[in-house]
């Protein structure tokens, strides 16, 4: 329906020719003056998505706090244009002016006031131009960050900021990134002929990872000698992540055997030295777990300026409370049984039962949470993989608590003690040897270790009443194949134990994967009965 | 020959005295037995088969063993499938061949190895047949190479393990994680009611009875006493010339069929079979009715489940939190002060000068 035409005379109609001239004479000057900030005023959604762009490159001061406060919904415009094109950012208390960041004297009525437009192009235009922001932020890692975000985003637009910054840059790595996102810029844009292309591809395949593979083959409608160099391009990253995906295996296999390592270096003392079958081992583990919990709570309360390294204190204390139950268990159960090992292994199933039980009535059937410390979360980048800092702490502890135990057996008092009554009790014992004050202490040393296990377990794993229970098969499987009395087969029993583990999955799944270990151990008892690397004796039967 | 006559009496006369006391007295006589009792009944006679299972291989051989409990399923799996196939159009999806888990998977064809199933005669030589296979295998693999003692033990438990993993996969065809439930009949009788639990419950025990018999005259024989001197020293029957691991395998092979049966029986009686029952825990449990009753003594076994299940059920549901503690100490306890069970105080109290095992296991400890 047409607009019908009045003749009255004091009709808002009868200006509208005015305001129209009169923003035809403003508006281009305004919007084309290249003021980043008149375009943010403007309605035209494009226009918007320019300035924040434009206003990213310029380089300007206040870019960080428009955009923020344009994100947040603070920013807004006059309700209608004015040359001038106002900008405020709206505070708790006022408005301030968003070019100068001074705040305005005069507040205007909120009527004439609207919020910037945002939606999801402005959005993304935010998210872009905050990357491109930090191209220029003094430390090279945020640099970087930015760059690694320009070449995600692979846009063209960005390819001026991106030649600004690739000018003026002096770290060798951040540049690289920098060309990379690029030659991701300039395989997205239109005008970039073949042989830039080419480079391009280049650039990129050189890259090696999953976002340079599905940024190349997002490319369509190539000439074919691109289409071709890309397809090779692609076939080369493949091969490449390929072999990082068979390191990665393997380090997630170490990283298993790692933990399971953990868990059954006691066991190689309790089982493999002294031969005694304790099921209730896991729940040393367990306990141990739950001493880093208590500890923790006890140092939030007590001195929260230590929470970070309250881990540090739970490794004694872990083993101290471990190892004492260990001897009280030792002294009071185990003795009666040596050398009968299946009752020895009935009494500490039902011992293991008690102890969850005990914990479950004392903490609550409940997981515990136990925080993990800043220094031991995140990730390190390394080439292709990307490994967790608290796996990393963990392989670096099970060989430490390994090095440590086999320090102590060789050279410490103890140790030859143990080595002693181990070789021959009645020999140790003529020689004045305390043997039965050393089998507590042996039962001891293998349950504080347990316990320092369940530290680090505490840490990757749920802390419950039923933490031991998942690691005590596997732990005597570890025993077994690395063979009794031996902590450098026990080493090799994890290490074989986690990677093949970690290899059967992927094709298998977890459940099958997990079946076939097991039968695979059982091949393997028929053939190795005494283990990988069997103590040699002439003992017929044990 | 008064041991064997006061087990059956128990067994036997006990079940029919529940039996009447269930059918011909009325609901409101003070001597009347619940369905719900006869039903528990059943179910601790099944546990004592699988009991007398442990005890023969345990009790006479010398292998304890810690997955039994994958026996008892697999005949339980064997009556079940028979169970699923009964339920016929009955099931939600009311599909005459399929049982639902398969129709709710979206699986069009029966697995080859479910049929034959919808006979209760091919289930009932299933569950003997399949744990008697796995047996053979497993047992002939181990005893050759001559693997014994604990590690003997452990990998009987990763043996269950393993199954326990390999029955909740859905792709397996036996329920998954679910298992199976929800029977109807079987061989035409409703489970569930009151005559069918009676019935199911007088043929466990005649089952059960039967399974000593044929165990006691077992341990008895001549091949008994070969078994028996394999179990103290192995390697003096070895050099007298006999081949341990034979005698073994065949005491193996026939315990895990005679836990086949009770698994059988087992499932219509408490009308679920799923995957836990295979959880290495299981087999630990019935290992302990058997120390508690009496390691060596076929009526101990008996006994022992008896008395250790009647104890589970009071306890679990009168104070849940202690059984474990109870369960745990019970282990404990009879390890250390009762290494042969009940019937071995009872005996001991009779013959006071023999030496007791300890005393023995002591010796031995110093002399070797």
């Amino acid at each position: 329906m047409a607009p019908r035409r009045r003749g009255g005379g004091s009709s808002p109609w009868r200006c509208l020719p005015a305001v129209l001239a009169l923003l035809l004479l403003f508006l281009p000057r305004a919007f084309a003056a290249g003021d980043p900030f008149a375009d943010l005023a403007s309605t035209n959604i494009d226009t918007v998505a320019r300035g924040i762009r434009e206003l990213a490159v310029s380089g300007s001061p206040r870019a960080k706090p428009v955009m923020a406060a344009l994100e947040a919904g603070k920013l807004v415009a006059w309700r209608w244009p004015r040359p001038d094109a106002p900008l405020f950012i709206r505070t708790s208390n006022g408005y301030v002016d968003a070019r100068t960041g001074a705040p305005v004297a005069d507040p205007p009525m909120p009527v004439n006031l609207r919020p910037v437009i945002l939606n999801d192009t402005v959005r993304a235009a935010i998210e872009t131009a905050a990357g491109v922001l930090d191209l220029f932020s003094p430390q090279a890692a945020r640099r970087r960050a930015a760059a690694e975000a320009l070449l995600q985003a692979a846009d063209p637009g960005a390819l001026p900021t991106i030649q600004r910054a690739l000018a003026q840059e002096k770290n060798a790595g951040v540049a690289r990134v920098l060309r990379e996102a690029r030659a991701a810029a300039e395989l997205k844009s239109t005008t970039a002929g073949i042989p830039d292309r080419l480079a391009a591809i280049k650039v990129l395949a050189a890259r090696e990872d999953l976002s340079s593979r599905n940024l190349l083959a997002s490319l369509q409608g190539e000439p074919p000698a691109v289409a071709a160099a890309t397809t090779a391009a692609i076939a080369q990253i493949d091969r490449q992540l390929q072999m990082w995906q068979l390191v990665e295996d393997i380090y997630y296999g170490i990283s298993l055997g790692a933990v399971l390592l953990l868990a059954a270096t006691g066991l190689a003392i309790t089982f493999g030295v002294m031969g005694v079958i304790n099921m209730a081992h896991g729940e040393m583990v367990m306990i141990g777990a739950y001493t880093t919990f208590v500890v923790q709570q006890a140092i939030a309360a007590a001195a929260p300026a230590l929470n970070e390294y309250g881990l540090l204190f739970s490794v004694p204390a872990a083993f101290l409370v471990a190892g004492a139950l260990g001897v009280v268990i030792e002294r009071t159960l185990i003795r009666f049984l040596y050398g009968r090992p299946l009752e020895t292994l009935l009494a500490t199933w039902g011992l293991s039962l008690v102890l969850q039980q005990a914990v479950r009535s004392i903490f609550g059937a409940t997981n515990q949470d136990v925080s993990s410390p800043a220094w031991m979360s995140g990730f390190v980048k390394l080439g292709g993989l990307t490994l967790t800092v608290n796996r990393l702490w963990i392989i670096l502890f099970a060989l430490l608590v390994l090095a440590a135990l086999m320090a102590v057996l060789r050279w410490g008092g103890l140790g030859r003690s143990i080595r002693a009554v181990t070789q021959n009790r009645r020999m140790a014992a003529a020689m004045g040897i305390r043997t039965p004050w050393i089998d507590a202490m042996t039962f001891g040393l293998g349950s504080g270790i347990a316990g320092m296990a369940g530290v680090a377990l505490s840490q990757i794993d749920n802390v419950s009443p039923n933490l031991g229970q998942s690691y005590i098969i596997d732990s005597f499987i570890v025993v077994v194949v690395g063979g009794v009395g031996n902590l450098w087969g026990t080493l090799f029993g994890a290490m074989i134990l986690g990677v093949v583990d970690k290899f059967v999955e992927p094709f298998a799944g977890a459940v099958l994967g997990k079946i076939i270990v097991l039968v695979l151990l059982i091949l393997f008892i028929q053939r190795r009965p005494r283990g990988l690397f069997p103590l040699k004796g002439r003992a017929v039967e044990a | 020959m008064r041991e064997p006559v006061i087990t059956l009496t128990c067994v036997l006369g006990g079940a029919a005295l529940l039996a009447v006391l269930n059918l011909a007295v009325p609901e409101t006589g003070a001597l009347h037995v619940s369905s719900f009792v006869i039903g528990l009944t059943g179910k601790y006679l099944c546990y004592a088969i699988l009991a007398l299972a442990v005890d023969l291989v345990w009790g006479y051989a010398g292998i304890l063993t810690l997955g039994h409990a994958a026996f008892f399923a697999l005949g339980g799996y064997a009556m079940g499938m028979y169970l699923m196939r009964e339920i016929g159009a009955r099931g939600v999806y009311a599909n005459p061949l399929l049982p639902d888990f398969m129709v709710f998977l979206g699986w069009k064809h029966l697995p080859w190895y479910w049929f034959g199933f919808d006979h209760i005669g091919v289930a009932l030589i299933a569950a003997m047949v399949v744990p008697a296979i796995l047996a053979g295998v497993f047992g002939w693999l181990t005893f050759r190479s001559r693997v014994s003692g604990v590690y003997l033990s452990i990998i009987t438990q990763a043996l269950t393990y393993a199954l326990m993993l390999a029955f909740f996969r859905n792709e397996m065809g036996f329920g998954g994680n679910n298992g199976m439930t929800d029977f109807k009949d079987i061989a035409g009788f409703p489970i569930g009611r009151d005559g069918t639990t009676v019935g199911l419950m007088l043929v466990t025990a005649v089952v059960l009875a039967a399974a000593y018999l044929l165990s006691r005259a077992l341990v008895h024989s001549r091949y008994g006493k070969v078994l028996i001197a394999a179990r103290d020293t192995e390697s003096r029957t070895r050099f007298l010339g006999y081949r341990p691991e034979h005698y073994k395998l065949v005491v193996w092979v026939i315990s895990a069929v005679l836990a086949g049966i009770g698994g059988a029986l087992y499932v219509p009686q408490v009308g679920i079979i799923n995957p836990s029952e295979f959880a290495p825990a299981n087999s630990i449990e019935a290992v302990i009715w058997v120390a508690v009753g009496g390691r060596g003594t076929l009526s101990g076994a008996i006994l022992g489940a008896v008395l250790v299940n009647l104890g589970k059920t009071w306890l679990t549901g009168a104070l849940p939190e202690v059984w474990l503690f109870a369960l745990g100490g019970l282990f404990i306890v009879v390890t250390l002060f009762l290494p042969r069970g009940l019937i071995g105080l009872a005996a001991r109290r009779r013959r006071r000068d023999a030496p007791t095992p300890a005393a023995v296991a002591a010796a031995r400890e110093v002399t070797g």
